[in-house]
């Protein structure tokens, strides 16, 4: 087997802070001329650092400082800068992850691709030209020769990374380096590009190496997998093997912290703790601490390579010849879950909260007078209702007005129009002092932890405040444990800490010395100090790793079952939905589409946005029959949606009468319901979706 | 030696400034977490050895703001005694000698002669020569032979004296310090010596060994010289220097106390509210920014200088005059230079406004004032902190300016703009008179700069997220090829910070 990247103990130092932080300590691979090999792993295990230590293109506090990387025999590490500069672009080339930051928005995208041609190509002015139009062709961008002189902020996010992926391509190169090139992406859109991709590599040839943390995208691309952990790999393997007996126990543990419909009864199994410090001189294994089969050498013996079959390898002491006895009787050991007790619903069927054709406009204003010249149907009459102790999931890709509609629930966004009862209370029109009372049997959660919590307030200030703010509109303390209520405010914040699973005396500390995951955790803290009955998620964990996610989930759940909490569970990630919600609304550009029990709309959908939406998803168990649906383009703009059924121009099955007016709701049970025309509108039963 | 002590206005707010700093630091130490915060501070040499040197600027200025009117030797008819009209301060008291000795006019540092030429009679005959200073060199029988000698000896004596000093001062605060912890004095003064203390002790005692040195040789010289030289009447230039301080500390302070509120209420209010507010309160500050401050000044100053003018009764001495008119002026400078920072934060409210602990705080139903003050105010003060000591060499360049068109402090009133303004002349002049502007520039200079680090270690230790004191360790060398060094690195340098998870 020839290679074409060899990389051999390649060594990289960050010189920050006090100790120099080893991001790459000691990696070794190999990938092949034209085949796809993932490096998968957490935040913080130096995927990235791996990747820009081939470019070369390290930050400045960054050093390589041991090691051999060859391209095609070419020793990288030996060449002068001058040298390196033929290599980038030309044989190996690199897409990052935010196609909203990679692109000069003062530049056209002909342009910039040009940049890359002179570099490398010696072309003639018409040639140079020809070659743009046929690279943003290759990666289907309808129209591009007038598109190529637009600039970047005319793309939508999808046909930027795709303009990256031309722009890539634009050297030919052998190697493509695809730092996670989907992760900014919605679900829908990650599979055009991730198909776009594999397309590409067919036709070229060329190798890619994929750098992700998501599973899912590994499944569906990848030939060979190499699983990174703590700077070094701990398990290489071709994907069939790796998908269907990861050896690694880190392996084994981040497949089980996947969420899922499987395992919507029990706790997801967790990954103790966080990726430990780089800047520490490791003395065994580096997993150990997070690890639920450690053996007492790991502790103090680095573990070495097994080799478990062909190309499968593993870097765990499970596997050493002196250990396979112990590995066989751990490994049944892996699944083993702390069980919830079954959900035990405190849910009755009272409704909670019920929104009627909930409208928010924004105003879009032009001119010296700040006329009013058109609106942005951020959310354009939506109707839901949540029973106490229910989790209802709002799903759809970003920019179809998700957020919008739990702010404005919370009254943190005035609506436009519509009704919000909560408990046969009205919210809507009231002012800020009338709403004070309801406020804290609402609570937010928000998507960033980093941007939650105020950095200069410690977390004791942070808790009380809620509770302050709120205290005299608190009528007694509801909650599972009435001892708290008659506790001092201190006692009350220790064990709100020791709810969410944090210990007590870090109530002292600041935010900034936290990880994301416990910052959630205070987060939701936070939001519990005020004991409320509804809980508005929105994206708690798509900032987070699989692994915390899986913590943040557990938590949210147990709390669900403890306290009866109901949840509106706003996100993009249908594997979280699966796992937590009883039901769940599908919004499409500002308007509900879908809804329906959870197991209604996973195993059935009817609107043709769902089935797409749903088969985009990409999926770690290998599916024969799975088929994608393709969508073409991106979301319309809500400033002004297309006539008819908002769906039409991206749907497959559009009739006429989709362009005319939009889809009243058809109902196929009691619960589930869709807008479409494909079905017929006669049985209606309830009036419940306007 | 009667006095009747003298509170002029900007003494009154000068105290009041003072009093308000105790009451803070009396507040912070009363407070655990605050302690904590502050005591961060006192992390950053570089902030430290600066707060030494602006802690000598502060002495100066304080001295120079106690104020009184001596006795003088008569009594009136009724027998009471009378009250020189000059207002003196503590100051002006103890560098009584440099306040004094006025020569004729201009002489350059520790000269012995006066700078130009002029005929004097010598032995009955007319000579044009230098003129022997009346006061500088005076006591040197030919000062030809003997200064060079003499000013080396003055000057080694003075940095004896200032070694001496400073030996005292640092073996009694090493001995404190090593009483206080408990160790060895030997130990302490080791651990000094290797910068393992928190505080980092061996920066500030050698800015202060500096200090000492400059203050002794400057002292000991200045009994018997102009170590600066003279200006155009023949006012020692040190004595100016030194006086310039205070008018610099208050048009710094003052100026920013008066233009603080505006620019924090509007500011934030602007990018909190938004909608109308924001509105108005953009055409307020755009509608001043478009007027040129110097006019806007220029007015307002002639107009206090007409009202002045018309009602001598209200004030009893000139430096009461002075003074009004110098509060006038930092409360216009004050007036008008609230729009730039105000513009800073309210762009900077405008984004935290959207953060996202902000729109938590919103859904406990939290009051607007309390966002205001408890999450907004702590995260925009590092920008106050940078603009309001930026602002402060700004300002004293702008009273430059002012009292060179005219419309600045009161001509009698010495300041490093009155002293940069006279040197523009100066500088003109053939042979050059390089020294007045050299010492205000150099004074300057120390002033702001000190001022600068020090606000930037506040700075520092108020963010929560900065670490302020660096472990010292060995760092391990990484080369290529040499393995065996990384393997012997020390282990885990960095403290593992996160907690136990559960």
């Amino acid at each position: 087997m020839n290679t074409l990247l060899e990389i051999e103990n390649l060594e990289t130092v960050l010189h920050t802070g006090d100790a120099p932080v080893r991001a790459v300590d000691g990696l070794t691979l190999t990938i092949s001329p034209g085949e796809t090999f993932a490096l998968l792993g957490e935040s913080g295990c130096g995927k990235s650092m791996t990747a820009l230590s081939i470019m070369r293109l390290l930050p400045d506090v960054g050093e390589i400082v041991g090691g051999k990387i060859s391209i095609g025999g070419t020793d990288l590490l030996q060449l002068p800068e001058t040298g390196m500069r033929k290599i980038r672009g030309k044989r190996i080339s690199m897409i990052f992850q935010e196609p909203m930051l990679s692109l000069n928005p003062v530049l056209t995208i002909a342009e910039q691709i040009e940049e890359v041609l002179q570099q490398h190509l010696n072309l003639s002015h018409e040639a140079m030209q020809a070659r743009i139009r046929e690279l943003l062709e290759q990666v289907g961008i309808p129209d591009a020769a007038r598109r190529m002189h637009e600039y970047p902020f005319q793309f939508s996010g999808g046909m930027k990374q795709r303009v990256m992926i031309a722009m890539a391509l634009a050297g030919e190169p052998e190697l493509l380096i695809a730092d996670e090139p989907t992760t900014a992406l919605d679900v829908t859109i990650q599979a055009q590009v991730l198909d776009l991709m594999r397309r590409i590599q067919q036709q070229k040839g060329m190798a890619i190496l994929l750098i992700t943390h998501d599973l899912g995208v590994v499944a569906e691309m990848a030939q060979r997998v190499a699983v990174m952990y703590a700077g070094e790999i701990v398990e290489l393997a071709t994907r069939h093997d790796f998908f269907h007996h990861p050896r690694h126990p880190y392996s084994q543990q981040l497949f089980a912290a996947l969420p899922g419909k499987q395992k919507r009864n029990q706790a997801l199994t967790v990954i103790q703790g966080n990726v430990p410090s780089l800047a520490q001189q490791f003395s065994g294994c580096r997993f150990v601490d997070r690890c639920n089969q450690a053996l007492a050498q790991c502790r103090d013996t680095v573990p070495q390579w097994h080799t478990i079959s062909g190309q499968h390898q593993v870097r765990c002491h499970l596997y050493g010849n002196n250990a396979v006895q112990a590995a066989a009787s751990a490994t049944p050991a892996v699944q083993e879950a702390v069980h919830v007790t079954p959900s035990t619903p405190l849910a009755t069927d009272d409704v909670l909260l019920q929104v009627t054709d909930l409208k928010v406009h924004f105003p879009i204003r032009k001119g010296l007078f700040k006329r009013v010249v058109g609106h942005v149907k951020a959310v354009d009459g939506v109707s839901l209702k949540i029973a106490a102790g229910k989790t209802l999931a709002l799903v759809g890709e970003s920019g179809c007005g998700k957020t919008t509609i739990g702010k404005s629930i919370l009254q943190l966004i005035q609506p436009t129009a519509g009704n919000v009862r909560f408990k046969e209370q009205e919210l809507n029109g009231l002012r800020r002092s009338q709403l004070r009372p309801v406020r804290s049997q609402l609570q937010i959660i928000f998507q960033d932890p980093y941007a939650s919590l105020n950095p200069r307030m410690r977390i004791i200030e942070i808790l009380q405040e809620g509770i302050n703010a709120l205290k005299a509109y608190q009528t007694g303390y509801s909650g599972n444990d009435t001892a708290a209520s008659a506790q001092s405010p201190e006692n009350e914040i220790d064990a709100l800490l020791q709810r969410v699973g944090l210990p007590a005396e870090v109530k002292w500390r600041f935010p900034h010395e936290f990880s994301g995951g416990q910052r959630q955790r205070i987060a939701i803290a936070r939001a519990l100090a005020v004991n409320p009955k509804l809980l508005i998620c929105d994206e708690p964990t798509s900032a987070l790793d699989v692994s915390v996610q899986a913590q943040i989930l557990n938590l949210l759940k147990s709390l669900q079952n403890n306290l009866g909490l109901a949840f509106l569970f706003i996100t993009h990630n249908i594997a979280v939905v699966e796992y937590l919600a009883d039901e769940v609304a599908v919004m499409y550009l500002g308007r509900i589409v879908e809804h329906g029990r959870i197991d209604e709309v996973m195993s059935n959908p009817r609107h043709p946005y769902t089935q797409a939406l749903l088969s985009s998803v990409p999926h770690i168990e290998a599916d024969p029959v799975r088929h994608i649906i393709p969508l073409t383009g991106d979301l319309p703009s809500p400033a002004a949606p297309p006539t008819g059924c908002h769906f039409n121009p991206r749907c497959a099955h559009a009739m006429p009468v989709c362009r005319t007016a939009y889809p009243p709701v058809s109902s196929f049970s009691a619960t589930h319901s869709a807008h479409c025309y494909l079905y017929s509108q006669e049985h209606r039963t309830t009036d419940y979706e306007h | 030696m009667s006095f009747s002590p003298i509170i002029l206005w900007t003494d009154a707010l000068i105290y009041l400034f003072v009093a308000i700093v105790f009451s803070v630091v009396w507040y912070v130490r009363r407070h655990e977490h605050l302690l904590a915060q502050w005591k961060r501070v006192g992390h950053s040499a570089s902030g430290m050895s600066s707060l030494t040197v602006l802690i000598f600027f502060l002495t100066v200025g304080l001295l120079d703001t106690v104020h009184f009117r001596p006795a003088l030797d008569h009594k009136n008819n009724q027998g009471e005694t009378i009250y020189s009209v000059e207002v003196l301060s503590l100051l002006d008291v103890l560098v009584a000698p440099l306040r004094t000795q006025v020569e004729k006019t201009y002489s350059a540092p520790l000269a012995a002669h006066l700078y130009a030429k002029e005929t004097i009679e010598l032995d009955g005959k007319q000579v044009r020569t230098f003129a022997r200073l009346q006061f500088g060199g005076a006591h040197l029988q030919d000062p030809d032979k003997e200064h060079t000698a003499d000013i080396t000896q003055l000057a080694l004596k003075g940095l004896a004296c200032g070694l001496l000093i400073w030996s005292v001062l640092s073996v009694g605060l090493i001995a404190r310090l090593s009483q206080r912890s408990r160790q060895n004095f030997a130990l302490y003064l080791m651990a000094i010596w290797r910068r393992n203390t928190e505080i980092p002790w061996r920066a500030i005692l050698i800015t202060l060994l500096i200090l000492l040195l400059i203050i002794g040789c400057i002292t000991a010289l200045a009994g018997h010289y102009h170590v600066l030289g003279t200006d155009k009447v023949g006012q020692d230039i040190l004595y100016q220097s030194l006086k310039s301080i205070r008018v610099a500390l208050v048009i710094g302070t003052l100026t920013t106390l008066i233009m603080l509120p505006f620019a924090l209420l509007l500011g934030i209010m602007a990018g909190y509210f938004r909608g109308w507010v924001d509105d108005v309160i953009q055409y307020i500050y755009t509608t001043l920014n478009s007027i040129p401050s110097v006019l806007l000044i220029a007015a307002a100053v002639l107009m206090m200088q007409v009202y002045i003018e018309t009602h001598p009764e209200l004030f009893d001495t000139i430096a009461s005059r002075a003074d009004l008119r110098l509060l006038f002026l930092c409360m216009i400078l004050g007036i008008t230079s609230w729009t730039g920072l105000c513009r800073l934060l309210r762009g900077e409210t405008l984004k935290l406004r959207e953060l996202e602990y902000i729109q938590a705080a919103h859904a406990f139903g939290v009051s607007h004032w309390r966002v205001i003050s408890r999450h907004i105010l702590p995260n925009v003060m590092h920008i106050v902190l940078i603009a309001t000591v930026m602002d402060f060499s700004g300002l004293v360049l702008a009273e430059a300016v002012l009292s060179y068109v005219g419309v600045g402090v009161d001509p009698s009133m010495i300041s490093f703009g009155t002293m940069i303004n006279a040197a523009r002349l100066e500088m003109a002049r053939e042979p050059m008179v390089w020294w007045a502007l050299l010492a205000a520039f150099s004074f300057m200079f120390t002033l702001v700069l000190s001022a600068n680090l020090f606000a930037d270690a506040v700075q520092n230790a108020l963010d929560p997220r900065i670490r302020t004191l660096r472990q010292r360790t060995v760092l391990p060398r990484f080369g290529k090829k040499d393995k065996h060094v990384k393997d012997n690195a020390p282990e885990a340098t960095a403290a593992a910070k996160s907690s136990p998870h559960p």
